[in-house]
């Protein structure tokens, strides 16, 4: 006899076990989301948008409204949702290419008008979904399937300094953090803050993951981990960038 | 706060753009998300002064993508949310309007049609009938009313609301430059005072109660796994299209019964082909007039019977032949030989008309 383990409230049973593949990041991420949610007790009132890529797996993780958008526009989907009802708790969910490509402008500029919406961008430095291509946070020399000998940063630039970017552009009332799937604990108490921001009615806030994807890393479990936990935040900074009257963490 | 925007009738003098604006608040529109291009700002303008009066709401975003998909938004917040565009505006606006298609999300999109291809002019034209019916991956589950008039650029506004509510399709609203920018008479009114019952929205998402307990969530999907998962929704889009096309296609007619040279105009051209139709009659000539008022879903039947009647048809348009693409795909199989006028981002004049007409008699 299995015992099921111990899931968030708002988590749907019956889409487990999810659809992402093993050892992939995106669980923990939506572990650490589901139990904010939960503790913050918003289910009812929230909004949760999907990218297209690996994202888009998470379309019917929850037991909450949820949409399905095109890549790069969960960000203005949940905007317009927010801006014709201010009750809801938007939340826009996406990969890398997402937000720091083909949906720079909506994040640009949804972070300028200070949105009162949360941002959750999983960042594992691949298009996983496409088969592996370099994304704007791919690693200087990293192989990608569209960098078979390494990203050139001379060619292709360095990776998107996303959270530092947002954290630039935004209010002294937006709400910015990097978090990490190997400190879930941590990160899900950036989630809650990101989302407190938002039912406050404080402001924009945009929480970076790092994240794991063994299957385009071509990566074993050892491999994949020291990837997330030594190699990323040599060139992302792990830690809360903004925080609206708070003295931040890490 | 005033209550209503406009209490019973009211005769007026004004642009198109303004007309489209307090179209919008009469028919209660809650939301209007919009981008900057010409000649479609107005719209904007107007709605941005009007709108704080009623407690109606804009949002300015930065760029068509995101006008297009944050009225998305609006609607399934459950608002009555339309936007504005033209031209590259309306190319970009595409990818909204195919998720609009796909989900059944009823936007309305009011397009003012500039010259084309690429930036050409602000003006006017009608180049934009193929991208409004037919744009983006789709099958064109779209329901597109060409006006001519101002007080067309009124009624269907309205009407888009309405028809978008009920059969939870993307509704266009084409008009054109010419029609933006001029002034003209019409009668505005407050709907309710016709009798013109506004069709209720209601939220696609956050529609109260806790999802997985006291209801199931609402997942809305775009994307398919199988090929014959699609097959099947896109073909229970298109079952419903072909469904609801006939009660929700319009036309005019203008002596077209006995007509021998039966002349296909839409959206302002109709009013030279009007005039000219008026001024052959006069002459004794049988010409007569087919005015398609929705060019997706097109009245078929109609046009087919009056146009296996004449000896020739003549389509009359401000674009190259994108009328006539869809009446000779809808005329397929009949032997009436098809002439054309077009004038790729040019207006058409009656003399002109007249002048065509007269070769072919």
């Amino acid at each position: 006899m299995s015992v099921a383990p111990k899931m968030p409230k708002c988590w749907r049973p019956e889409t487990k076990a999810h659809k992402f593949c093993p050892g992939c990041g995106h669980g923990l991420v939506l572990k650490a989301l589901g139990e904010a949610i939960d503790e913050l007790g918003i289910q009812e009132r929230t909004v949760f948008g999907c990218d297209i890529g690996c994202s888009l797996l998470a379309w019917d993780f929850f037991n909450i409204d949820t949409v399905q958008t095109h890549h790069g526009r969960t960000t203005p989907v949940i905007t317009g949702i927010k801006r014709a009802n201010e009750d809801v708790i938007g939340i826009a969910y996406m990969g890398d290419g997402g937000g720091y490509a083909i949906g720079s402008q909506h994040l640009v500029n949804a972070a300028t008008r200070n949105e009162k919406i949360t941002v959750i961008l999983v960042n594992n430095t691949n298009y996983g979904m496409t088969g592996g291509q370099m994304a704007p946070t791919t690693l200087p020399n990293q192989k990608t399937e569209t960098s078979p000998y390494g990203r050139d940063v001379e060619a292709t630039g360095n990776p998107t300094q996303g959270p530092e970017m947002v954290a630039a552009i935004t209010p002294d009332t937006a709400y910015v953090a990097r978090g990490t799937v190997a400190n879930v604990r941590q990160l899900k108490k950036f989630m809650k803050r990101a989302l407190e921001n938002q039912i406050s009615g404080n402001g924009f806030s945009f929480v970076e993951v790092l994240s794991g994807c063994p299957t385009n890393w071509r990566t074993n479990a050892a491999e994949t981990w020291k990837f997330i936990e030594e190699t990323m935040p040599q060139y992302f900074k792990i830690g809360e960038i903004k925080v609206p009257g708070e003295k931040k963490e890490g | 706060m005033a209550d209503k925007p406009i209490e019973g009738e009211k005769r007026v003098f004004m642009t198109g753009n303004e007309v489209v604006a307090w179209a919008a608040l009469a028919a209660g529109a809650e939301i209007m998300y919009g981008y900057p291009i010409t000649p479609q700002n107005e719209i904007m303008h107007y709605w941005t002064r009007l709108a704080p009066k009623y407690g109606r709401k804009f949002l300015q975003t930065e760029d068509e993508i995101s006008a297009g998909f944050t009225t998305i938004g609006g609607v399934l917040a459950g608002r009555r949310a339309f936007t504005a565009t033209s031209g590259p505006g309306n190319t970009l606006m595409q990818e909204p309007m195919s998720m609009a298609e796909m989900m059944r999300i009823p936007v309305v999109q009011v397009v003012t049609q500039r010259g084309g291809p690429s930036t050409a002019t602000v003006i006017y034209s009608q180049q934009e009938v193929t991208m409004t019916c037919f744009g983006g991956n789709g099958e064109g589950a779209r329901i597109v009313y060409s006006t001519s008039t101002h007080q067309e650029l009124f009624d269907y506004t309205i009407k888009a609301f309405n028809t978008a509510w009920k059969y939870r399709f993307p509704t266009h609203i084409l008009g054109d430059g010419y029609q933006s920018k001029m002034r003209e008479s019409l009668t505005m009114y407050d709907p309710a005072s016709r009798g013109i019952e506004m069709v209720p929205t209601e939220p696609y998402v956050a529609k109260g109660g806790v999802p997985g307990i006291d209801r199931d969530p609402n997942h809305l999907r775009n994307t398919y796994n199988t090929e014959d998962e699609l097959y099947d929704v896109v073909m229970g889009i298109m079952s419903d299209w072909e469904k609801y096309a006939p009660e929700i296609a319009e036309y005019q007619e203008f002596d077209a019964e006995d007509a021998e040279v039966l002349i296909v105009a839409h959206g302002v051209v109709t009013r030279a082909v009007q005039a000219a139709v008026k001024e052959l009659r006069a002459q004794g000539k049988k010409v007569g007039h087919f005015r398609p008022v929705t060019l997706r879903p097109l009245a078929e039947e109609q046009l087919r019977k009056r146009a296996e009647n004449a000896k020739v048809v003549l389509v009359v348009e401000s674009a190259y032949g994108q009328l006539c693409k869809i009446i000779a795909n809808s005329l397929y199989g009949l032997t009436t030989p098809i002439k054309k006028v077009l004038k790729p981002g040019v207006g058409v004049t009656a003399e002109e008309v007249v002048e065509e007409v007269s070769k072919l008699l």
